[in-house]
């Protein structure tokens, strides 16, 4: 045995010697060391299976879509015109790009322009600050059949523009505020401050230094968010059945010039939706599926492209 | 039992250096310069308690490297039983490096190869004794405190569920034990139920020096264990080593040259992954034999 | 000199009116949705409206006490079947995923957290729905198949922040448990774990606000009758659901009632913002 000293230790009244724990743990260890293991396996198991369902989950839902869809695109599916012989998803593409153009042209400037206030010229913690953060946050929760309810209240009635292309951007444009407005602000925040020192140095006002060095390296940062709200734009039904409505047309430039905005126009979602709930043309839907999905794995690639551009701007420093 | 009084005075160690036996008989020992057949001649002689002294872990022939990188190169050193041994040397110069593969902590390290052997009580540390058992065996206290996000109760009675044991009234005696080893057991008895977080810097680390106690250890490393807390609690650890050998084994990393003059009974200096020297603590620093180790303990460089 | 101070000022009140924007929405919102929803509560009359059991509009009877409680059950049900699996696979990724599994399955999860509900919703139609059908009573469109459906939906959100979270925990914690001869799913488990639990649950309560505000995916798999469930395989009609189901032709009061479940769907989503903005003021404060 080794030698043990337990009178310079604290001692306490009663309490378990040293070589009686000891004891303890040499007996209680023999027993336990099994049951450790189980519970190793067991526990580990339950991740392996945790993370292999996901991964099934979404093996099986794109292989599923892509499985019954790719077949089902067809030329006739992409005709300029649609009908209800050729069920073509065109028109509806052609307006969820319109939709997108429109909605980025007014996010992304009062995105942008908010971040480059919050970060670049406000007082930080505020209380317009505070206010604009927290109201931010609160947009940011607000699901989107509510944005709906709201473009239809305000836009569409209030207003007078009617079920329109106009009245449904504007509602996204509400809605992918908030997004454009964080992943702005972040990149905004993530540009070092020399760089700022460096347009203050050279005598350059604050506007200037925001636009020549701040914002330059803070572009693959705001393209993330613009891209995160390209995504949910693509994929929104909700808020626009009941704001842009669903007819199935372009709207006519050529003929109206601007004032086509106002024309109703259905979205490539919004369109799978229809097609989906009528369920006359099951197969057609697939096909859809697989257009819309291409897009959002588009999207998806684009944004981490921008990611890693930015943490390579980043590292250059 | 010996009750040696001690040739060293060590000033913040006054009140327990009469309690601590191992003083006297760690400058018995005759470091062989083959330690090869030292282990193996000590191996054999594990229980023997007739022998001066026992190598309670011992490192032969250890090569360490991350990728390509040599981090350590032949290493051999004895950690005698229930002394405190110092390892000391300028930053980078694989200390730490050698302290954590006692425990195998370099195990988390992606790309660290260890060559050479490891044992414990005369056994080999990597191939004979499960990786948990021996970080059981081999407890460690790190550079940082790091209790873990929870009461002081569950701090020091993670470990000791962790190997079994379950009743409340077990867990109880256990926590007790361990947090009066650590001697803050008065600080602490009434905030049990308290967030160790909550804890000053000092308080946290003794409290982690409890909870490694927890596991009933053999070895305690201490990895720059007082680096990051003030004086005072540093002497508070310090003492608190002192106490602790006469119980463990302990091995500590070290910056403060002072600190291992103090607390240590055997000290091995290292420099760029080569051990230069190692004896009993008072010879290193008032006699070494090789230069460099004469120019480190003279603050020439570190 | 003057002109450019011009310029500047300029630029600092265009900035500033660009923050004011989402003040102004949410103003705008809450206004809207207000004024138009609550005289119709008014005129309902407020117990009635929350606690009546029947809607039927065709006899001005609006009580939406089915529709919240079937939001309840839909979402109770998409945290029974998103959270387990959820939090499971944000450890795997956290703790247990070798580099290159991980970087398959991470843009997976990212994949999953893109498709639109839309696309989900059709999925759940064709394939869930049907399977649900073989092997229940009723006809598969279920409060069982919404809340498999949205567990699916939630399961991005949930692995995102619960990884964060648990990437978050300082590795000391995990070296300590180590040093302490606990092995890895011990240490992942009993410290991490924990460690992390704020930030899990900001996670599940993201879940759940995506959860409560899901429509589209909803209505085309809960049958959608406002009754409140008496099973698993029963229909179930959401708030969503009700406003999107009725508004194409509701007029007067109905639509009054209509746009007053949204009000109520809203302040159930303003409490859960709350709830997480302050879980994760918590967490921080760690």
């Amino acid at each position: 045995m080794n030698m043990r000293l337990d009178t310079v230790y604290e001692t306490g009244e009663g309490l378990a010697s040293s070589d009686q724990i000891d004891a303890l743990f040499a007996k209680v260890s023999q027993r336990h060391d099994a049951r450790r293991r189980l519970v190793s396996v067991v526990l580990r198991g339950s991740v392996y299976a945790g993370a292999a369902l996901t991964a099934v989950v979404l093996a099986f839902l794109v292989g599923y879509i892509l499985i019954k869809g790719v077949p089902y695109l067809t030329p006739s599916l992409f005709e300029w015109k649609y009908n209800s012989t050729n069920v073509s998803l065109m028109p509806a593409l052609i307006n969820t790009v319109l939709m997108a153009l429109v909605s980025l042209l007014l996010a992304v400037p009062f995105g942008v322009g908010s971040a480059i206030y919050l970060v670049e010229y406000a007082k930080r913690g505020s209380k317009f600050v505070q206010l604009v953060r927290t109201t931010t946050e609160t947009l940011q929760g607000i699901p989107s059949i509510i944005y709906g309810l709201f473009g239809l209240l305000f836009f569409v009635t209030a207003l007078g523009w009617g079920l329109s292309l106009f009245s449904g951007a504007c509602t996204l444009a509400i809605m992918i505020l908030p997004v454009v407005m964080r992943t702005s602000e972040e990149a905004l925040l993530a540009v070092p401050d020399s760089y700022r020192e460096g347009g203050f140095g050279l005598g350059a006002g604050r506007l200037r230094t925001v636009f020549r060095c701040v914002l330059p390296s803070a572009i693959p940062g705001i393209l993330g968010g613009v891209i995160l709200g390209l995504g949910r734009i693509v994929g929104e039904v909700a808020a626009l059945l009941f704001t842009a409505g669903t007819i199935a047309q372009i709207p006519n430039f050529g003929a109206s010039g601007l004032m086509a905005l106002f024309d109703s126009a259905r979205t490539l979602a919004v369109h799978m939706y229809v097609l989906a709930s009528e369920g006359l043309y099951i197969n057609q839907t697939y096909a859809t599926a697989v257009v819309l999905l291409a897009l959002v794995v588009l999207l998806n690639l684009a944004a981490t492209f921008a990611a890693k551009k930015m943490n390579k701007g980043h590292k250059d420093d | 039992m010996t009750n040696a009084t001690l040739t060293k005075a060590a000033p913040t160690t006054e009140s327990l250096t009469t309690a601590s036996p191992m003083k006297a008989k760690a400058k018995e020992i005759d470091y062989k310069p083959d330690v090869k057949k030292s282990a193996r001649a000590s191996s054999s002689l594990g229980a023997d308690s007739n022998k001066p002294v026992t190598v309670k872990m011992g490192v032969y022939d250890l090569d360490l490297y991350y990728k390509d990188f040599q981090a350590l190169n032949k290493i051999n050193l004895e950690f005698p039983e229930n002394q405190v041994t110092a390892l000391i040397g300028p930053s980078g110069c694989g200390k730490s490096t050698l302290l954590k593969s006692l425990n195998r902590m370099n195990d988390l390290i992606e790309g660290c190869r260890i060559e050479g052997e490891i044992t414990l009580d005369g056994a080999d540390a990597r191939k004979t004794i499960d990786v948990n058992s021996l970080r059981r065996r081999v407890g460690m206290v790190f550079q940082q405190p790091n209790p873990f996000p929870m009461s002081v109760y569950d701090n020091i009675a993670f470990g000791p569920r962790t190997h079994g044991i379950k009743s409340r009234s077990d867990l109880d005696e256990v926590v007790e034990r361990s947090l009066r080893d650590a001697a803050i057991w008065d600080e602490l008895k009434d905030r049990l139920k308290k967030n160790a977080l909550g804890l000053s810097g000092g308080q946290q680390q003794r409290l982690c020096i409890a909870r490694a106690l927890a596991v009933r250890p053999e070895v305690l490393l201490m990895d720059e264990a007082t680096s990051a807390l003030d004086p005072i609690s540093t002497a508070k650890i310090e003492e608190l080593v002192g106490e602790l050998k006469t119980r463990y084994t302990v091995i500590m990393v070290t910056h403060n040259m002072l600190q291992a003059l103090r607390v240590s009974d055997k000290t091995a200096f290292f420099l760029l992954g080569e051990m230069v020297e190692t004896g009993v603590t008072d010879d290193i620093f008032t006699n070494p034999q090789d230069s460099r180790t004469a120019d480190y303990v003279a603050g020439r460089f570190g | 000199m003057a002109n450019h101070a011009l310029k500047e000022g300029f630029a600092r009140i265009l900035f500033l009116a660009a923050a004011g924007v989402s003040i102004l929405a949410v103003a705008l919102i809450c206004v809207f949705l207000f004024a138009n929803g609550v005289p119709a509560i008014a005129q309902i009359g407020l117990p009635d409206f929350i606690f009546g059991t029947t809607w039927r509009p065709a006899n001005d009877v609006y009580g939406i006490f089915p529709m919240i409680v079937g939001s309840i059950y839909v979402t109770a049900g998409a945290i029974v079947v998103g959270v387990p699996v959820g939090l499971l696979c944000a450890i795997f990724l956290s703790r247990f995923a070798s580099k290159g599994i991980a970087r398959i399955l991470k843009p997976g999860v990212e994949l999953l957290a893109g498709i639109p509900s839309v696309v989900y919703g059709f999925f759940g139609l064709i394939v869930m729905v049907p399977f649900i059908r073989a092997h229940t009573p009723g006809n598969g469109l279920s409060l069982l198949a919404a809340s498999i459906l949205l567990g699916i939906m939630i399961l991005p959100t949930i692995i995102t922040v619960a990884q964060s979270a648990l990437d978050a925990v300082p590795q000391k914690y995990y070296e300590g448990a180590l040093a302490l001869g606990a092995n890895h799913e011990r240490a992942t488990f009993r410290i991490l774990v924990p460690a992390a639990t704020s930030g899990i649950m900001a996670g599940i309560v993201l879940g759940v606000g995506r959860a409560i505000g899901e429509t589209m995916a909803v209505i085309m798999v809960a049958g959608n009758q406002p009754v409140i469930p008496e099973s698993l395989f029963g229909g179930v009609r959401t708030m969503t659901a009700n406003i999107v189901i009725e508004m194409g032709y509701a007029a007067d009061l109905h639509r009054g009632a209509l746009i007053a479940t949204g009000v109520v769907l809203f302040v159930f989503v303003l409490l859960i913002t709350m709830i997480f903005n302050a879980m994760k003021k918590r967490s921080e404060a760690r």
